[in-house]
């Protein structure tokens, strides 16, 4: 199981998921980003900037 | 034209992140078995002094990044390559200014809006519309930076950090009328020629963005909601966007046009497909520039 880089728990990865999905750290809350599916591998997401959106 | 498995075209699906729109668009193609190839954002290499070769046949662009998705598409859309949403739908839904012409110049109702270039005649534009204003950024999403102004000292303050603190770009002042709200807003959701649904975005906070927190309900999509709306479509180019409504007490007014629309909380709210639909037309798209 992967683990948060943030605060280092255990990060649960769905099946289902694929490289560039977003999840959060069940401990602290931060977003990380899915970088390999196999085996799971997280980082931390980039911060939103000024022109994200819709 | 390329064709992939079961002679569907084959689709570039050009993105930032996995969000769940992108997964549900994902496991729409995959369902149909649509040859479909994820193209990082991040990765990206574009040559532009030849057609770029990304193996497909269509884009459908999902990134997160509006400068990313601009820049990208402005060198697919000069080379030929199909793409959706299309570079001008992009350049146009991606500044606010340049919706509200587009809406102006095809007689599509939206709020009375000023644009100013300095503070003081941001005050100027400020008064003459008369309090409370809406200032926006020209170019942000998801209800960020979005400011009611309710009197002179707030709109001073304003006017003054957004001088200051700023880009070039927050020097634009882009002011509209606060126009009063029975608690919600419209999204409507338009999928080339049809206004497929739409909800409405309730919130106690002005700011009714499901973003931010609004709650959504089915919207009935009624002709006249669904006409102003396929032509506030038509008059940013068309394509797959989401169109922002307000019943203002005179009537429907159309606030803004998105075009890299975000749909999660509305598929079970409206029993609309939404990528199913979308997906529809991404096909059609790369059969039409066959």
């Amino acid at each position: 199981m992967p683990k948060c880089p943030e605060c280092d728990a255990d990060v649960t990865v769905g099946s289902d998921a694929v490289k560039g999905e977003i999840v959060s750290c069940p401990d602290c809350g931060a977003e990380l980003e899915v970088k390999e599916t196999a085996p799971a591998a997280l980082a931390l997401a980039p911060e939103a900037e000024e022109d994200w959106g819709e | 034209m390329n064709s992939g498995s079961g002679g569907y075209p084959r689709v570039g699906v050009l993105l930032s992140r996995v969000r769940v729109e992108e997964k549900l668009l994902l496991a729409e193609l995959e369902s149909r078995r649509v040859e479909t190839k994820i193209i990082d954002d991040r990765e990206l290499v574009l040559p532009v002094e030849r057609k770029p070769d990304l193996g497909v046949d269509v884009i459908l662009e999902r990134c997160i990044q509006h400068g990313t998705a601009l820049y990208a598409l402005a060198v697919l859309d000069t080379w030929g390559v199909p793409t959706v949403n299309r570079y001008e739908v992009a350049e146009i839904c991606g500044n606010k200014l340049l919706t509200t012409m587009r809406l102006i110049r095809d007689s599509v109702p939206s709020p009375r809006t000023r644009v100013a270039f300095t503070p003081e005649s941001a005050l100027t534009a400020i008064e003459e519309l008369g309090y409370p204003v809406v200032l926006k950024p020209l170019i942000g999403s998801w209800g960020r930076l979005i400011s009611k102004v309710n009197d002179r000292e707030a709109a001073e303050a304003i006017v003054e950090h957004k001088d200051v603190l700023g880009s070039y770009l927050h020097s634009i002042y882009y002011v509209q009328e606060y126009v009063p709200k029975p608690g919600r807003d419209i999204r409507a959701f338009v999928v080339g020629d049809e206004a497929i649904c739409a909800i409405y975005r309730y919130s106690d906070h002005w700011i009714t963005n499901t973003a931010r927190g609004g709650r959504a309900e089915n919207c009935p999509v009624t002709p006249q909601l669904g006409e102003l709306c396929v032509r506030a479509a038509r008059a940013v180019g068309g394509g797959v966007v989401a169109i922002d409504v307000l019943e203002g007490p005179e009537g429907l007014l159309v606030n803004e046009v998105n075009y890299t629309m975000e749909f999660r909380n509305s598929i079970d709210t409206t029993g609309v497909n939404i990528p199913a639909k979308i997906v529809d037309y991404v096909l059609e798209v790369a059969r039409a520039a066959r």
